[in-house]
């Protein structure tokens, strides 16, 4: 059975150096022995289409240098810090919807699902309830990832298209919420430590500390693991490459807590990492040993790689998949609860279209590919970032909804034209 | 003078096939007047076929001939409706994939069932990846991955992280028999495993196949191309609408003869004028 895809015996007849180059195109830590070989390697694989997360942190650096040619105040401490803060529902909504989009599926309610999330904590913690603000939290986290594993059975079960189950979720969990709310409008949240979680932020010392162990954590896991690779005799990155990365990241660790240290206040001194900080990276660190360390991740890129195959191999589709929506709603439910301390309260005017919309914008800008199978949890955080970073910045231009709607549009246009583009590429360099 | 024997009737019960001398023991398979019926359709009648371990067989016949569904019943996707399966001389059930896999039987199906995405480790220890400490021990994988290739005299592929997208043809139908063979397989079948692929590839697989065989393994090739079948097949068998209308060593059988029984269920020729060929196809 031909394939479309397939190599023709052209490939058989390969010039040498087309059999380098080839060699090349793969990932380069697995033909490079020296610094320089992976530097090569990596500049033919960023040709060939397999750029990684490049363009966008070459996106992200471009933004940054034009709003801040135009208003000098945008790579300030305080505006930095607040751009992460308005970055954190954007990221914790991407996250939630790469479990979708990794199975080649989507999942348009995990706008409103994570407006569910907000307006459960709110009533639990208000009298005469008055639950504590974590048993809020958890039975919030349990609904909302109870809301995805009904979408995920729905899905699986019955086999009806994510598309037309979860738009009638977009549907249906606002007017959920809307009868949660009540008359009411909007909904303050009397609970402190509620509110802190995008409003508080860690004493500067905390910061350094929770840095310091995050930091030291991430050298030793990937020292180890490097070396006992080394010893087992697979192939590994050149030992300067683990450590120029191990340097990078504490350098963006290190300006990181240097820059939410530093005052920020206008009349009162502020200073701090803000809280949502260390529960987007936790959320972060769990989703990617979650999708690339354990036996559930393999099967969700398998199954969006080819559900056949893994079908074939014994892998239980529906199990994956269901448990797939759950997480993603639940992902979404903790960007709700983000969302819903940012302003305080919960209220009828929450957009969920729009955060949906944000939500696939902020996975696919980052990286994670419409058609399944290719994606990070990383990825939705730099696309959440670089979401943030426009609205701020044409925020702080005073340009108008209007224009800020329409350069989004145009931002995602790109993204997924660079996609589109890099598929181009790995199909010319043999590789899908 | 005639190759064939229809379906073989009152046969004794361990059923003797051709014995060449080159088989020492009982057949590794065997399949015993074997039936299958898709409502009125009768998809295999009475088939027999005996399976040699460290022998290529190749079946072969024409469209519709039975040949999937004979191997489907194999491979525990289709349960027979009627006859016994004998596996190292016991009779046997396979109810699924699962029970086929947990004899030793692996099936390499047509379109390999890769993952384009994953790495060539990744799709060969896909659906059974070893853990350690509850997450996947990729280090052991990888070198267990590494060792079964390197049995395989598979040499082309540069890396083994590598994603299977990047992999040709060829390669590809090498990483789906590796992964077949990992898991001490006895029995390995093999679907049309050059149908796709150019002459360099196809005699890449052709040596894997042989490889195989060498090794000890069993291994049921099914094939339309009579010249790969030549080159590589020790035994052949040979469908025609549902019955097996001739299986013995390749060497009582030439293309010709293939072709003939192939399209007609018989044949009048015989190989050369040497070799006389023998009735000896099932009984």
């Amino acid at each position: 059975m031909a394939r479309a895809d397939e190599p023709v015996p052209s490939v058989e007849r390969l010039t040498d150096a087309a059999a380098r180059k080839a060699e090349l195109a793969v990932a380069p830590e697995i033909v490079a022995n020296t610094f320089g070989e992976y530097f090569r390697a990596w500049v033919v694989r960023v040709r060939g289409g397999e750029s990684g997360v490049l363009p966008v942190v070459v996106g992200l650096i471009a933004i940054a240098l034009i709003f801040q040619a135009q208003n000098s105040k945008f790579l300030s401490a305080g505006n930095l810090t607040n751009l992460l803060v308005q970055g954190a529902v954007f990221m914790l909504l991407g996250m939630g919807e790469v479990f979708a989009l990794l199975l080649g599926e989507i999942d348009l309610s995990i706008g409103f699902v994570s407006g569910i999330g907000g307006v459960v904590t709110a009533e639990l913690v208000v009298e005469p309830r008055g639950w504590p603000w974590w048993a809020a939290i958890l039975t919030a986290l349990a609904a909302t990832a109870a809301i995805g594993a009904l979408h995920g059975t729905l899905i699986t079960r019955l086999r009806l298209p994510s598309f037309v189950v979860t738009l009638a979720g977009l549907l249906g969990w606002q007017g959920v919420m809307l009868l949660m709310l009540g008359s009411g409008g909007t909904f303050p949240i009397p609970n402190d430590i509620i509110n802190d979680l995008a409003n508080g932020n860690l004493t500067p010392w905390a910061g350094w500390l929770i840095m310091a162990v995050v930091i030291t954590a991430f050298a030793a896991l990937t020292m180890t693991r490097d070396t006992r690779r080394r010893r087992s005799g697979v192939v590994v990155a050149p030992l300067s490459l683990t450590v120029l990365k191990i340097c990078g990241v504490a350098a963006a660790g290190v300006a990181l807590v240097v820059i939410c240290n530093t005052n920020r206040g206008a009349l009162v001194p502020i200073r701090g990492v803000p809280w949502v900080v260390p529960i987007v990276l936790g959320v972060l660190g769990a989703w990617t040993l979650l999708l690339g360390r354990t036996r559930f991740g393999r099967y969700m890129y398998a199954i969006g790689g080819n559900p056949e195959a893994a079908r074939r191999a014994g892998i239980n589709l529906t199990r994956i998949r269901t448990a797939a929506f759950a997480l993603a709603s639940m992902t979404a439910g903790i960007g709700g609860i983000i969302y819903a301390s940012r302003l305080r309260s919960v209220s009828t005017s929450l957009d969920g279209g729009t955060l949906v919309l944000y939500s696939v914008a902020a996975a696919v800008i980052g990286g994670t590919s419409l058609f399944g199978g290719r994606g990070k949890a990383l990825h939705a955080v730099l696309g959440g970032l670089i979401i943030a970073a426009i609205y701020n910045g044409m925020g702080l231009l005073g340009m108008s909804a209007a224009s800020q709607n329409m350069i989004t549009a145009l931002v995602l246009l790109a993204a997924v034209t660079v996609d589109a583009l890099a598929r181009r590429g790995r199909a010319a360099s043999g590789r899908v | 003078m005639s190759t064939v024997e229809t379906s073989g009737r009152d046969l004794p019960e361990p059923l003797p096939t051709s014995g060449g001398p080159e088989r020492p023991d009982q057949p590794l398979l065997e399949l015993h007047r074997i039936d299958k019926n898709f409502g009125p359709v009768q998809a295999l009648v009475d088939v027999e076929l005996a399976v040699p371990s460290g022998q290529v067989t190749a079946l072969v016949g024409d469209n519709g001939a039975g040949k999937t569904v004979l191997i489907k019943c194999v491979a525990g996707i289709w349960e027979p409706d009627g006859g016994q399966i004998y596996w190292e001389g016991r009779p046997v059930h396979i109810r699924s994939p699962r029970e086929a896999a947990a004899l030793g039987i692996e099936t390499v199906y047509q379109d390999l069932a890769l993952c384009d995405n994953l790495d060539i480790v990744q799709n060969m220890f896909l659906g059974r990846e070893r853990l350690h400490r509850r997450l996947l021990d990729e280090d052991q994988m990888e070198r267990a991955a590494a060792e079964t290739l390197a049995r395989l005299s598979v040499t082309s592929i540069r890396s083994i992280r590598q994603p299977v997208a990047s992999l040709s043809g060829g390669q590809r139908q090498a990483v789906a028999v590796a992964r077949a063979v990992m898991w001490n397989s006895k029995l390995v079948i093999m679907d049309e495993p050059t149908a796709a692929l150019g002459v360099a590839q196809t005699a890449m697989v052709l040596d894997l196949t042989r490889q195989l065989a060498d090794q000890g393994i069993a291994v049921i090739m099914i094939s339309h191309n009579l010249i790969n079948v030549f080159k590589v097949a020790d035994r052949l068998a040979v469908l025609y609408l549902g019955r097996m209308v001739a299986a013995g060593p390749a060497s009582e059988f030439d293309r010709q003869i293939v072709v003939d029984v192939m399209t007609t269920g018989t044949s009048s020729r015989s190989v050369g004028e040497s070799m006389p060929t023998t009735t000896d196809g099932v009984d």
